[in-house]
């Protein structure tokens, strides 16, 4: 299982050595990935329909707990299914959407990645590995959304869908570490079996936060919604793929898996219903105001999602059997809508849906996949959409409270996405054929297969639910926690309130189709209404925060390192002060201090000297001397401690680093006065203060009783163990090695830090006096 | 810079002579005072009292490599050390190998010899890199 996840990675990694033979004729050759893995997972769905479940673990990091554990059972097959077919004919439409693109390449890498973050998502069952393929799927989506990366519109969405997508990902990240304080356990199978006890806890209400965070903003619910119109920048297979049956569905995923472990409560059904059902029903009526034709559909979309949260919300069966199969009903004919516009866009270069019309005097295939997807959005037989429909009416006049407002909302939502499925998938094809799309050239047969086979495959799934019904639906309700024996799909419910609403549904859409008609004034009018849309609330707020933190950044970050220092040295005052006062016993212990020899006071007399001297003189050179003489001081210091290591080492450094200061000031100036009698007079105060705080807080850290059991450890083995007598060495070189080990890591870092920004500035110099004596740049330039 | 031709001398001799010092610090670390740390330092020492007293590019001329390579080859010597016993004895990484016998001169020998001579070059490294980085540019 870990290697047909890992399949798209690796698939893509080897693009980047072969890409140039996959950019021509052999592209269609990279569905063969999906396909493969497509096949892979059908051949589990006897497994799975038999109510088995099959794990698979690899040991990743044992001591925290983290597992590359992996789970298949309905609702994970039901997944990789939907991903590793759709992305199968994804893949297989791209060859020719895409053909002779210059990065088609890289642009298979991406999606590739993007399907094995996908198929990792969905069946992990370790939450540690869940949110690593989680935040894997956010940033390939960025590269898929931002793929025209040279233009500016693209990058936005791009970002603003990884922006809004990663702080999703950080509360689940935030989830996954308190359900795991709660139950002691990274496993979702295993919190499965302790539901019970993760309801009791205090802090449950915390973890439903979390989770339904990091759902809300995958899945663009409302007031999150945003990002996914916004993604439309990306080319339409990534539409195709994100948007019907992968990347927003996670979040929906993620709710189906853990409504067993979290869900039962007020709490988490009454807040999935409303924001469910809010943003079901606010997406719905955008869709009539747009004339994109990817706008309608991003917008239905969403509205897609949120009957799907609204139907996990109510919590019963019926409410979990609806959910599965709407999943179904909404891939097929999504993906279906989303490759037709594709299709019209890649010949007519439009989709402004008021242009577009009679298009299936050219293209009939076409044509027929867009209808029939119509139709099965709109719910009306024998498409699956009807079944799907008719099991969410169903399920919400089922519902225990308030049943009236619900089924108002999932009517009029179910009214306005029929409109919407009618006007992207009907109204290009009929009616007369405008002049202007009379040249329009047939799209080849890769073009118009895949999104018949979907379109065709929702009405067989229609006429004949019970295919779909033991092997995929049944082990979804089982795995959301429900009972399934007695599911039993069936296109025909009998004639009852449930009936009668469809009819509703479908008389009224399709009057309103008839009515309004879109149009230039219906999106304007609704652009009005802008500033109060969460996207620009969010994008004003953005402004603040830049503005805010290019102040905050100014004025600690001003360029001065003097202003740092202080700034550093100011705020270690007040924090170690604030500490100290109070808790500070000023008291000395005189008897446990060693007698003060002739030798030390005359080393701190100089030392003393030395710091006054530096302060007061007016010259650099004797400044950095006698800069010089404090260190050398201290080195003595350390040696009548018996340190002799730390003042050897104290020694080199004071050599050099008083090298270093005559090298830099070699080329300085003559001394100036650079600070005022104030300055001076302000750096003087903080400095003697740090330094009172510094002394007693040496002198406070003598009082306390030793512990020496650390020390004793080493002193004691670091001969047995170590072979080594010098013990500051041995916990250098061999107890502590692997400090020492990043400590010289970084000074190499620091050392190329130096070596570049001096080299740079080299370089910038070297190129401003070319520039400046007007010699010929071209020869620099080669 | 001027320089005197007595320390212009007296460097030539003293920078053979300060590297075996500080080869001889490096070495007696694990039994005595000294270490990586504190030889790499004396000999990047060596090298810029050389530079001083004969100019930089003599002291490079006498280098030969740039001494940013001295990073590369110390961190790899260090990593080895302690990767020696995950390669070759299934061990956790950074654990001390031994000589069973002591070696003349040095003591007992081991991983975090080798480990402590990736210290000394890379402080070494890292020393000269800045030093004469920045002497060239500013």
């Amino acid at each position: 299982m870990l290697t047909a996840i890992l399949t798209g990675f690796l698939f893509s990694i080897f693009l980047v050595f072969t890409g140039k033979f996959f950019k021509g004729k052999l592209s269609i050759l990279a569905s063969l990935i999906p396909l493969g893995l497509f096949v892979y997972f059908f051949q589990f769905i006897p497994a799975i329909a038999g109510g088995e479940v099959i794990m698979r673990s690899y040991e990743w990091i044992p001591s925290f707990n983290v597992d590359l554990g992996f789970k298949l059972d309905g609702l994970s097959l039901l997944f990789s299914l939907m991903i590793t077919g759709i992305g199968f004919l994804v893949f297989a439409y791209t060859s020719s959407y895409l053909k002779g693109h210059e990065y088609l390449d890289r642009f298979y890498g991406y999606l590739a990645s993007f399907m094995g973050a996908m198929l990792g998502l969905v069946l992990s069952d370790n939450m540690i590995t869940l949110f690593v393929f989680w935040e894997l799927t956010s940033i390939t989506s960025f590269f898929l959304i931002g793929f025209n990366n040279t233009n500016p519109a693209s990058r936005k969405s791009a970002l603003t869908a990884l922006g809004i997508t990663g702080i999703g990902g950080l509360f689940l990240l935030a989830g996954a570490l308190l359900l795991n304080n709660m139950t002691g356990t990274y496993s979702i199978s295993e919190m499965l079996s302790m539901s019970e006890a993760i309801r009791e806890n205090e802090f449950y209400f915390l973890a439903v936060i979390f989770i339904f965070g990091a759902a809300f903003t995958k899945s663009a619910q409302f007031p999150f919604h945003f990002w996914l119109p916004g993604a439309m920048k990306a080319p339409t297979p990534v539409s195709t793929y994100l948007h019907s049956a992968t990347m927003v569905k996670a979040g929906i995923y993620l709710l189906m898996r853990f409504t067993p472990v979290l869900g039962g409560e007020n709490i988490w059904n009454t807040t999935l219903i409303v924001v469910g059902g809010i943003t079901m029903v606010y997406s719905a009526i955008h869709t009539i105001f747009r004339t994109d034709l990817k706008g309608i559909l991003a917008y239905s979309t969403i509205s897609a999602l949120g009957i799907l949260v609204f139907l996990t919300g109510l919590g019963t069966q019926e409410a979990f059997l609806a959910a599965a199969v709407f999943i179904i009903v909404h891939a097929f004919y999504k993906a279906t809508l989303f490759l037709v516009t594709g299709i019209i866009d890649h010949q007519t270069h439009t989709r402004d849906v008021t242009r577009l019309s009679g298009l299936n005097k050219i293209m009939l295939p076409v044509g027929i996949a867009g209808i029939l997807a119509a139709i099965s959005s709109a719910g009306i037989p024998p498409t699956i959409g009807f079944v799907g429909k008719e099991l969410t009416y169903e399920a919400s006049l089922h519902y225990e409270s308030l049943v009236i407002f619900l089924m108002i909302a999932i009517v009029v939502t179910k009214i306005l996405l029929l409109y919407a499925g009618f006007v992207a998938g009907i109204k290009p094809f009929t009616g007369k054929l405008p002049e202007e799309l009379s040249n329009t050239k047939k799209p080849g047969f890769v073009l118009w297969a895949p999104p018949l086979l979907l379109a065709i495959l929702g009405i067989v799934f229609g006429i004949a639910p019970f295919i779909i019904e033991a092997p995929l639906i049944k082990p979804v309700v089982e795995a959301m926690g429900a009972d399934a024996s007695n599911i039993h799909l069936a296109l025909w419910h009998g004639f009852n309130t449930v009936f009668i609403l469809s009819l509703i549904t479908i008389g009224v859409g399709t009057a309103l189709y008839f009515i309004i008609k879109p149009s230039k004034g219906l999106e304007n009018g609704i652009a009005r209404f802008d500033f109060i849309a969460p996207e620009n609330i969010l994008t004003k707020f953005n402004k603040i925060f830049m503005s805010i933190s290019n102040f905050w950044t100014n004025f600690f970050q001003n360029g001065y390192l003097r202003n740092y220092i202080s700034i550093i040295i100011l705020f270690l005052v007040v924090l170690v002060g604030y500490i100290m006062i109070g808790s500070t016993r000023f008291t000395i212990d005189y008897n446990s201090l060693s007698k003060i020899t002739v030798y030390e006071i005359t080393t701190t007399l100089i030392l003393i000297a030395g710091i006054f001297y530096t302060v007061f003189t007016d010259s650099r050179l004797a400044a950095v001397a006698a800069m010089g003489v404090v260190g050398l001081s201290i080195c003595l210091i350390f040696v009548f401690y018996s340190a002799p290591d730390l003042a050897m080492t104290q020694f080199s450094i004071d050599t050099l680093t008083v090298i270093l200061f005559v090298l830099v000031l070699y080329k300085l100036p003559k001394y100036l006065k650079l600070s005022d009698y104030k300055t001076r007079l302000r750096d003087g105060i903080l400095s003697t203060i740090f330094g009172l705080i510094i002394t007693t807080l040496a002198l406070e850290v003598l009082s306390e009783p030793v512990s020496k059991e650390v020390g004793d450890f080493y002193a004691a083995n670091s001969y047995i163990e170590a072979h080594g007598k010098n013990v500051v060495n041995v916990i250098l070189v061999d107890f502590r090695g692997v400090d020492t080990l990043m400590e010289i890591s970084v000074l190499s870092i620091a050392a190329v830090g130096v070596f570049g920004l001096m080299k740079l500035r080299l370089k910038m110099k070297d190129r401003r006096r070319y520039a400046d004596t007007g010699q010929n740049t071209e020869n620099n330039k080669n | 810079m001027r320089t005197t031709i007595i320390l212009k001398t007296a460097s030539n001799y003293l920078l053979p002579v300060l590297l075996v010092f500080s080869i001889f610090i490096l070495l007696r670390g694990h039994y005595l005072p000294g270490g990586g740390f504190v030889g790499g330092l004396i000999a990047s020492i060596a090298f810029i009292l050389h530079s001083f007293a004969n100019g930089l590019p003599k002291t490079k001329e006498l280098l030969i490599m740039h001494p940013g390579f001295l990073l590369p080859m110390g961190l790899a010597i260090a990593f080895l050390s302690g990767f020696a016993p995950v390669a070759l004895f299934d061990l956790p990484f950074m654990t001390g190998l031994w000589s069973h016998d002591p070696v003349a001169i040095l003591g007992s020998v081991g991983s975090a010899l080798f480990f402590d001579i990736g210290v000394y070059l890379v402080v070494n490294g890292v020393t000269l890199t800045i030093i004469f980085t920045i002497s060239e540019s500013a």
